[in-house]
């Protein structure tokens, strides 16, 4: 789009400003009294005039009147006359003068509307070739005239020309019609053009003057936006001449001369034919500038309407992106309580699309119903800002029992309306499940306790039970040991008798006894020392099991309990033509323990050794375990030995592994188990080795140092 | 049969035991033996016997009627006339508390039955000739000490 620098060159002198104002004006102006009054303003104000006044001819008349005056009296104004055939008259010379006259001195005989007797007289015409078609008369400038009331009288001069050109053409009858016509085309707004084929101007109006035609005085931009518009039209004109269509519309942009700025006409161009001057053009032009920038502003805030659509359209698609991609079921309801909006978890429960199951489309409704009462609650709870509460909701589906948590948040308008309601639905089913297992947990808990309190009271009460049963069972044992002491006893006040008078028989208390007659006695007194024996270790039993065999500590050495022993036993030891031989190994200390039940111990032990030994030796061995601070007696014989199966019922009570001759071996088959218990009450132990065959060892281990039980 | 202490030429030992058989088979054997000897049946009777004839030694059972062993016992101890005599207790009982409760209630020695009559005069002859240092040999100087072997 080409453009024109604006004409801001000035014209003339420091009133250039002035000058173009003026200019304009004329450009406009079609009226010869209006362009007069307006270059009389111009000249008052811009020359130092006294008084100034046009002349201009009146219509069909010869006469001069006045048309514009500044400091004319009022009586001059209104008879003031010229006639143009008075020649005589200077001023009608003036006329004709080349130049602008100077009057100094006038006849008085010739009348003048200016008071003053000196004034300039300029002829007002295009060319100083012409006659001036009137007079401009200017007093109080002196002699020689200044630049700027020559410039305003040129000026005046081709305006008043070109309308009183036309004015004298409208004069004939003809001329009339043409006149006519040229107000015609002067009254249209649009610039109107007659032009022939090739652009060149013939006729224009105002309108269109100011587009192609630069005045005199015009700025060189104003002339260049003046040619580039005859151009442009040319331009324009020879594609449609090229065409040679009848009417031709199309868009043709031009400069504004004065502005500068870029105008949008619709050319509307058509031919017209004349005989004599041929073929020409008369084109119209339409300013769409407006229309054109209308359109653009309207294209422009549509494309920017459709942008904000867009922005508001992709606004919208991520909100609800973002209010779909939120699991909990949101919804927006307006003032009536109807549902405007909500993402695709809402929708499952309150609209559930395509499904047309009847059972579904209820339950969708019952939820619809429940929501729309939690809503209403809100909305008569106007004051508050948040609302919560709980709904019992159902899956559309299923009809699986829903219970939410909503949580509406009013929104108000600028004026505190309500305008809608935001309700989020936070599925309680896992929270009250979760509640639901926690209390069962606890009832469990609580349950369980109770079950571990009645179960350690029933504990305490069997305890309790247990206690008093070991209490009576203690008692029972102690009535029963109680009972085998006092019935030994009574076994032994008669045993006592038998031994008592048997021994006095076998010792011819009563007098002589015969062979057979002791033979006798002395199987009736063995007997009843086995039996005695079997009371004694029944009773020693009975003590052990009823705790009340009494422990009476002392310090002693093992070797001379070995030797007493040993003596002890002397007499079997010799009927039995075994080796009985003693060992102390090593250092062993002295032992405290209970001295008399240690040798009850070992004497059992060496003398069960003689009983079972046919042949061979029996050995006792003491040892000390200082690890264990243990005191070991072995007693090891080469006797029949114990097989392996029957070597913890030695042990046993009335234990004898070879029944049958009991009397073969004598004892009670008590003394072993007694053994036992008596190492047991005195912290040691009894352990046996032995084959069938190969002898036997029997170990008493005992605390070097017996503690009190 | 029994004799004042003073005149007698055997020692005097008076036997308690209620079990008629038993007192009478160690009466048989302790005359037998070379002892005078006295009998009683139970407690009470033992103490007027002990304090009508001033027995050398008593032999008493503990286990008795009417008045036990170890109370004859206590009172005879507690007796100025009677409290040099020895007295042997005799008792089946060999269950813990037996001795020491003699032994509290006075009695010298401490014999269990069964008892042979042979022990039991071996044990009397050991209490007869064991040099006294209690004080009843103090003040009763005029008895002279007597030893087995004089008798036997």
């Amino acid at each position: 789009m080409p453009r024109v620098a604006a004409p801001t060159a000035p014209v003339q002198g420091v009133d250039s400003e002035a000058k173009l104002a003026f200019v304009e004006f004329l450009l406009t102006s079609i009226d010869v009294q209006e362009s007069a009054r307006r270059a009389v303003d111009w000249l008052v104000a811009h020359a130092a005039v006294k008084e100034v006044a046009v002349l201009v001819p009146e219509a069909a008349s010869n006469e001069m009147l006045l048309v514009a005056e500044h400091g004319i009296s009022s009586g001059a104004i209104m008879d003031f006359a010229l006639n143009r055939d008075d020649g005589s008259h200077p001023l009608i010379a003036a006329l004709r003068s080349p130049i602008s006259l100077f009057v100094d001195s006038l006849p008085s005989r010739h009348r003048v509307p200016l008071e003053a007797n000196a004034f300039h007289a300029i002829p007002l015409r295009s060319e100083p070739s012409e006659t001036g078609y009137g007079l401009l008369l200017v007093s109080g400038v002196g002699p020689e005239l200044d630049a700027e009331t020559q410039w305003l009288g040129r000026t005046l001069g081709k305006q008043v020309s070109r309308l009183m050109g036309r004015q004298l053409l409208a004069e004939t009858r003809f001329g009339q019609e043409r006149m006519l016509l040229y107000s015609i085309i002067n009254a249209v707004t649009d610039p109107i053009l007659l032009t022939d084929t090739e652009g060149k101007l013939i006729i224009a109006n105002s309108h269109a003057e100011k587009l192609f035609a630069a005045p005199e005085e015009a700025s060189e931009g104003w002339r260049r936006a003046v040619g580039l518009n005859n151009m442009l039209f040319s331009a324009a004109l020879s594609t449609s001449a090229v065409g040679m269509v009848e009417m031709a519309r199309r868009e043709l942009l031009l400069v504004d001369p004065l502005e500068g700025s870029d105008l949008l006409f619709e050319l509307l161009s058509s031919r017209a034919k004349d005989e004599r001057q041929g073929t020409y053009v008369v084109s119209i032009l339409r300013n769409v500038t407006d229309l054109a920038r209308a359109k653009e502003e309207i294209e422009e805030s549509y494309r920017t309407l459709r942008v904000a659509q867009a922005e508001v359209r992709d606004e919208r698609h991520r909100l609800d992106l973002i209010i779909d991609s939120v699991a909990d079921p949101i919804l927006v309801t307006d003032q009536e309580g109807d549902i405007v909006l909500m993402n695709t978890p809402a929708e499952r429960l309150f609209n559930a699309p395509g499904i047309d199951d009847e059972t579904a489309l209820r339950r969708v409704r019952a939820n619809g119903a429940n929501l729309t009462s939690f809503v209403s609650n809100v909305l008569t709870r106007s004051g508050e800002q948040r609302y919560r509460g709980e709904i019992q909701l159902g899956d559309p589906l299923t009809g699986r029992p829903l219970p939410v948590e909503a949580v509406a948040g009013t929104i108000l308008s600028e004026q505190g309306e309500l305008m809608w309601v935001v309700t989020i639905l936070h599925d309680l089913t896992e929270a009250l499940e979760k509640a639901r297992l926690y209390e069962q947990l606890k009832q469990a808990s609580v349950e369980l306790e109770r079950k571990v309190q009645e179960a350690t009271a029933e504990l305490a009460q069997q305890n309790e039970l247990l206690r008093r049963q070991h209490i009576a069972l203690e008692q029972a044992s102690a009535l029963k040991s109680q009972f085998l002491a006092n019935m030994s006893h009574e076994f032994r006040t008669p045993l006592n008798a038998i031994l008592g008078y048997t021994h006095m028989l076998l010792n011819n208390v009563t007098g002589p006894v015969s062979d057979p007659q002791r033979k006798s006695l002395s199987r009736i007194d063995s007997n009843a020392r086995h039996l005695l024996a079997l009371i004694n270790d029944i009773l020693d039993i009975t003590r052990i099991e009823a705790g009340r065999m009494p422990l009476n500590a002392t310090t002693f050495g093992v070797g001379e309990l070995f030797e007493e022993v040993q003596s002890e036993l002397e007499p079997i030891i010799k009927r039995s033509n075994l080796t009985v031989s003693t060992k102390v190994r090593g250092a062993v200390p002295s032992v405290r323990s209970d001295r008399q039940k240690v040798k009850q111990i070992v004497l059992n032990l060496l003398s069960n050794a003689l009983k079972f030994t046919p042949a061979g030796s029996v050995t006792m061995t003491a040892s000390y375990d200082a690890r264990l601070r243990q005191v070991a007696i072995a007693v090891r014989d080469t006797g029949v030995g114990i097989p392996e199966d029957d070597q913890v019922k030695v042990f046993e009570d009335f234990r004898q592994l070879d029944s049958s001759p009991a009397r073969g071996y004598g004892g009670t088959g008590l003394g072993l188990s007694i053994c036992r218990r008596l190492a047991q009450i005195l912290g040691g132990t009894i352990d046996l080795q032995s084959a069938q065959g190969e002898g036997s060892t029997f170990t008493l281990r005992l605390p070097a140092k017996t503690r009190r039980r | 049969m029994s004799t004042p202490a003073r005149i007698r030429e055997q020692p005097l030992v008076l036997v308690v035991e209620d079990y008629q058989d038993a007192r009478e088979m160690y009466a048989a054997y302790l005359q037998f033996s070379g002892f005078d000897v006295a009998e009683a049946g139970n407690g009470v009777e033992a103490i007027e016997k002990t304090q009508e004839l001033l027995p050398d030694i008593v032999l008493m059972d503990l286990a008795l009627p009417r008045m036990d062993g170890w109370e004859a016992t206590r009172r005879l101890k507690n007796d100025e006339r009677t409290r040099h005599i020895p007295i042997v207790a005799l008792t089946g009982h060999a269950l813990a508390g037996h001795a020491e409760g003699a032994r509290a209630a006075g009695c010298d020695a401490f014999v269990t039955k069964p008892c042979l009559p042979d022990a039991l005069v071996a044990e009397i002859r050991r209490l007869l000739d064991a040099p006294r240092s209690n004080a009843e040999n103090v003040r009763d100087p005029a008895r002279p000490p007597r030893s087995a072997k004089k008798r036997s």
